[in-house]
């Protein structure tokens, strides 16, 4: 098998990417009319993709289990995409941008992808306004920014609170205009279930047509694979209910190398969950935390008294009170990384201070803000010595301006005022940094198969900034696998179509329908969404937030039989030849099953703490950071590929070690 | 131009120009029956002036007829065009009070009974006067109109009819009116007050020609 | 807790004839959303060996437009400003009988149970939902146009659209005046979309009528279903701009 050759260009940083451009080779447009590409998943990434190969001139298709291309889960993406475009005039530079991204991954990303990231990031909002992206704008007509998650600067574009819908529709409308020109083939409510090789070359992919059940072949020089991260491994998350692993872990099993699946963002201000029927986490955008207060109760007894709903948030004294971020990080208080935040509430959750019927959740306050503002607002008024309620009033209308959607939404789910009474939050899975290996080009260890997005295991180390998961997506579709691709490509343009009548095709098609088959004949009595809740449970309880030896091993050797039981107790009703809702989901649980291994295996594997990933044992031991997350750049410094042997517990790790010429490698602190 | 109105907007545009010209002809047609509560002269003088006029006569009497035909045409045109974009499957259950005007969501039905009314009108007044003018060639007589007019409001179901089909002019209007502005592209901040003046126009005009026909009911 | 009595519309395919079917199901809790009562459902079908409900749904925090039920005669259900899946079962009784519908509308044939195909709103976009500019990177600096603050959030309200279908599925015309308007307005009120605007219009009008799609008649009743609350005054943007369009020829 290959050794991992992450290809990066010579030369300083600052030229790699223009550098490269110059030298690679190129395909020439009458060429292009006779290369098919295919692109699965129309997100963000897929979408940008596959209108572009389109607009260059190759032929592309493109799949999508949706219905539509605009309902890829890109879309929920709330808070706005990052670009070093400096117009706050507040010092912004492509290195700073490249700076925040390697050290918010805790410095376990690859230097020359960040650095190529942050450059072509000015390029995508001009590209977005181009397409009619309507961005939030100031009173000028200029573009305006926000700050977001603890960076420096104001870099991050908007469009209200509905950015990644905005910029979806926008690739979206993209490649609408190549469907209309023909470029594209729209392949809509199709999944993809394998990937075809022939020759070592990925030349084509099985789909099946989730309409009618039929399962189709289809052939081109080269496979993108866009279809998003594997949150949906603990079952509850904040992904979407259809995302899934099974394009990604499908072209693991056929030589791709998996990356850092341990590396997983929980994100800390979701909505908690209310019950063992919730079907999904819904997220609320982490500028609350600019505004909120989060605490829990300082006695135990007033703990309980909430869970057993004998006592009110409300009529729990101050001194009765812990805001335990700002007691544990008063340089940062609340505002500490997502990773931060997130472990802090799960400890004092674990510790017993719950403050819902679950005990898994914190308060988020915004009393001390109305009252804040509330002052702020009297005083431009000129109200003199306004009452405690008119402050309190004053104060609201500020908060329900910034914030106005998002109360609502949380009263809508909870039936709660959030005006009234503090909001209840916890965390849940958002976004997974690990996925499929890629080098420079974007190409996995398959040739001519890429992956990009949120699937391939990306530019954020161990941890994703906020508004820059938007900012990957884009970058990769619109402005990186365009050019790269050519280079491989350019040595196909004697090779023709690609018959779907080869062995190869062949072979994995009867792989594909005996899995099918085996669900549907497969007389089992339980169904697939118990061994789904029964997976993401494990995941959850031991390889969560914080992850020690014993649990890992203990989840590992529970998946397996979770993994065992599936196989004989699934039971999914049905035909083949119909549109069949369980069916669908048998086979990416059966995919998550083997991932939700590898994953744990991953974890165990890195005994340092770093990012999303927290080892119990690796913390530190004194000092004025005791207690917090201890990296270990010595033994851990590498990018852990995994690849497929068979199964998942004989996977093969190979490492790549990474480089910091740029940036020095420092420890994170937020006191 | 071309193929203007195979377009659904474009019928809709039209639908709305041929409205407006009837709901002017409503003012009109008000102001003169107005007079005969005031007047009998000027009721008169008015009747007999729009029923000689060769210009009222031969240009806007057509006029005023295609208008009606052509609102009515277009209004059934399309109509079929909506139940067929509806399907053969009908919704079991459907609240559409929950979000719309039960006049918006049956002005065929209004237009309907307007219809039957203006059937009925035509009969009992039009077609009598077409016959005195153009069939028989009476002799003018340019004191007439007051008393035909009054005589036709004696009956008292003829003033039921009467006043049934102007509270259904008035649910028509009351939804066609602002609709046919929605329909023109005018949606803008002055759209509430106009929507204002609409529904009191919807009202008050036949609301006047309910009161005119009361009126000579109890005033004979 | 509630017990309720579900009337749900099954239809195996797009062929089959389909009929209404009475379920029951029990120990609700209020806090659940509808589609987790819907998933309840299933899980009990499937456990019995039935065939499971066929609804679309994705994201389940309303942004993906994939939901589409008609519950209760209402589009995405009683409540407003939402989607099904944000839609609660505290807005329902403990006893009450709830029915379900999928989209009705002849551009939205059925292909399963609630699932209908909305292919339909797919070719109306290909036929002019966009601006015609190539994602080449070399497009002009973000800030070279200035846009007043007041166009772009009007173009933003437009343009924050699920294209769920629900504007087509309550209109009593199954018109989809609402959605198309929507994408009009959005280009037509930025300076990027004016070039095009006038073919822009007329293709994507000319379209939504070859799909078979109602005509507006102006109930209104898109604008309080729609769980964007996109504005009536896209449709009267879209007529004017249409008309304007036509007459220049």
């Amino acid at each position: 098998m290959a050794i991992l050759d992450s290809k990066v260009p010579k030369g300083p940083i600052k030229d790699k990417w223009t550098t490269y451009k110059d030298k690679i080779n190129l395909v020439n447009p009458a060429n292009k009319r006779n290369i098919d590409i295919i692109v699965v998943g129309t997100g963000l990434a897929g979408g940008s993709a596959a209108a572009t190969l389109a607009e260059l001139g190759y032929n592309v298709k493109a799949f999508a289990y949706q219905d539509s291309p605009r309902r890829a889960h890109s879309i929920a993406a709330q808070g706005g995409i990052n670009a070093a475009k400096n117009y706050m005039g507040d010092g912004d530079s492509n290195y700073r941008l490249f700076y925040d991204t390697v050290k918010g991954g805790d410095y376990r990303s690859r230097e020359a992808n960040v650095y190529r990231l942050a450059e072509v990031s000015g390029n995508i909002i001009d590209q977005c306004v181009a397409q009619g992206v309507p961005f939030a704008r100031d009173y000028g007509g200029l573009l305006d920014n926000r700050s977001f998650g603890g960076v420096l600067v104001s870099r991050t574009f908007y469009a209200k609170g509905q950015t990644g819908q905005q910029l979806l529709l926008g690739a979206y409308s993209a490649m609408n205009r190549q469907i209309a020109r023909g470029k594209i083939t729209m392949y809509n409510r199709h999944e993809m279930l394998d990937v075809v090789k022939v020759d070592g070359k990925a030349r084509g992919i099985i789909t099946r047509n989730l309409i009618t059940g039929e399962i189709e072949r289809h052939s081109a020089h080269a496979v993108v694979i866009a279809s998003g991260g594997y949150g949906n491994v603990y079952f509850l998350s904040t992904n979407a209910m259809g995302s899934n692993a099974t394009a990604a872990w499908k072209i693991h099993k056929k030589g791709a190398f998996f990356a850092n699946p341990c590396f997983t963002q929980i994100h800390p201000t979701c909505i908690p969950r209310s019950g063992d029927y919730q079907s999904k986490l819904t997220l609320m955008s982490e500028s609350l935390r600019n505004d909120g207060r989060i605490w829990v109760p300082a006695r135990i007894e007033d703990a309980k008294a909430i869970q057993q709903g004998k006592l009110k948030p409300t009529e729990i004294a101050e001194e009765n009170r812990d805001y335990y971020l700002e007691r544990r990080y008063p340089a940062f208080g609340n505002l500490v990384p997502r990773d931060v935040a997130s472990r802090a509430a799960k400890e004092r959750c674990d510790a017993g201070y719950g403050v819902n019927a679950t005990g898994e959740a914190v308060y988020l306050d915004f009393a001390y803000a109305f009252k804040r503002y509330g002052t702020e607002q009297a005083k431009i008024h000129g109200i003199k010595n306004p009452s405690e309620a008119e402050i309190i009033k004053l104060g609201q209308a500020i908060i329900e301006e910034k914030y106005g959607n998002l109360f609502q939404m949380y009263e809508k789910i909870i039936a709660e005022n959030p005006y009234e009474t503090p909001m209840m939050i916890y965390p849940a899975t958002h976004y997974t940094m690990g996925g499929v290996w890629v080098d420079y080009n974007l190409m996995t260890t398959v040739p001519g198969l890429y992956c990009i997005g949120e699937a391939n295991f990306s530019d954020h180390g161990a941890n994703r900034l906020g508004a820059s998961a938007l900012m990957q997506g884009l970058a990769d579709g619109y402005f990186v696998l365009p050019y790269t691709i050519g280079d491989y490509l350019s040595d196909d343009i004697r090779t023709g179509k690609i018959p779907t009548d080869s062995p190869e095709f062949e072979a994995v098609e009867k792989e594909v329908k005996e899995q099918l088959d085996f669900f549907i004949n497969n007389k089992g009595t339980k169904s697939v969404d118990y061994f789904h809740k029964k997976l993401g449970k494990i995941m959850w309880d031991k390889v969560g937030m914080a992850r020690n030896e014993k649990h890992l091993k203990e989840a590992i050797a529970e998946i397996k039989q979770v993994r065992e039981d599936f196989w004989k107790e699934v039971k999914v009703p049905g035909a083949l030849n119909e549109m069949n809702v369980e069916l669908e989901k048998a086979g990416r649980v059966a995919d998550f099953l083997e991932l939700g291994e590898l994953f744990a295996l991953d974890a165990l594997n890195r005994k340092e703490s770093c990012g999303g990933h927290f080892r119990d044992e690796s913390v530190e031991q004194s000092g004025p950071q005791k207690g917090e997350a201890l990296r270990d750049d010595i033994n851990y410094k590498y990018v852990s590929a995994w690849e497929y042997k068979g199964k998942p517990s004989e996977a093969v790790l190979h490492k790549e070690q990474l480089e910091f010429n740029d940036i020095e490698l420092k420890t994170r602190s937020y006191k | 131009m071309s193929g203007l109105l195979s377009s659904s907007i474009a019928r809709k545009f039209a639908m709305a120009l041929s409205a407006l010209f009837l709901i002017f002809f409503l003012l009109m047609h008000v102001s003169i029956n107005l007079l005969s509560i005031f007047s009998e002269d000027a009721f008169n003088v008015a009747s007999h002036f729009m029923g000689t006029n060769p210009l009222i006569q031969f240009l806007m009497q057509p006029i005023l007829i295609i208008g009606v035909v052509f609102h009515f045409v277009m209004g059934f045109i399309l109509e079929l065009k909506n139940r067929k974009a509806v399907g053969v499957h009908k919704y079991v259950k459907n609240n559409g009070a929950a979000n719309s005007t039960w006049m918006s969501r049956n002005m065929i039905y209004s237009g309907l009974a307007i219809l039957l009314f203006i059937v009925i009108h035509f009969l009992d007044f039009w077609i009598p006067e077409l016959k005195y003018k153009y069939v028989e060639v009476l002799p003018e007589e340019p004191t007439r109109y007051y008393h035909e007019m009054v005589e036709k409001f004696h009956n008292p179901i003829k003033v039921g009819v009467y006043v049934v089909a102007f509270v259904f002019l008035a649910l028509h209007l009351l939804h066609g009116f602002m609709s046919a502005f929605q329909s023109m592209g005018l949606n803008n901040k002055y759209t509430k007050t106009f929507e204002r003046c609409a529904k009191a126009y919807s009202i008050v005009i036949p609301g006047l020609f309910i009161f005119i026909a009361i009126f000579h009911y109890f005033n004979q | 807790m509630m017990n309720l009595t579900l009337k749900i519309w099954r239809q195996k395919d797009a062929n089959d004839k389909g009929q209404m079917v009475d379920y029951k199901v029990t120990d609700i809790s209020e806090h659940m959303s509808f589609l987790e009562m819907m998933d309840v459902l299933n899980e009990q079908l499937v456990n019995s060996g039935d065939q499971p409900v066929a609804f679309d749904h994705d994201c389940r925090e309303g942004i993906c437009g994939m939901c589409s039920l008609y519950i209760n005669g209402e589009a995405h259900g009683p409540d407003r400003g939402i989607t099904t899946c944000q839609l609660h079962m505290r807005m329902f009784n403990d006893g009450d009988t709830i029915t379900i519908e999928p989209w009705r509308a002849s551009a939205f044939p059925v292909i399963k149970d609630l699932i209908v195909d909305r292919m339909s709103f797919e070719r109306i976009q290909q036929a002019g939902g966009f601006i015609s500019v190539n994602t080449s990177g070399n497009t002009q600096d973000a800030n070279a146009i200035p846009i007043s603050k007041h166009a772009a959030d009007e173009a933003m309200d437009a343009a924050a659209c699920i294209g769920c279908g629900a504007c087509v599925a309550t209109c009593k015309n199954s018109s989809a005046m609402l959605f198309v308007g929507a994408k009009v307005s959005q280009y037509a009120l930025l300076p990027q979309g004016q070039v095009e605007a006038a073919d822009r219009v007329k293709n994507m009008v000319e379209q939504m009528d070859l799909e078979g799609f109602g005509n507006c008649t102006n109930t209104g009743a898109c604008e309080i279903e729609c769980p964007k609350g996109i504005s009536l005054e896209n449709i009267a943007r879209m007529n004017r701009e249409f008309l304007s369009a036509s007459l220049k020829g």
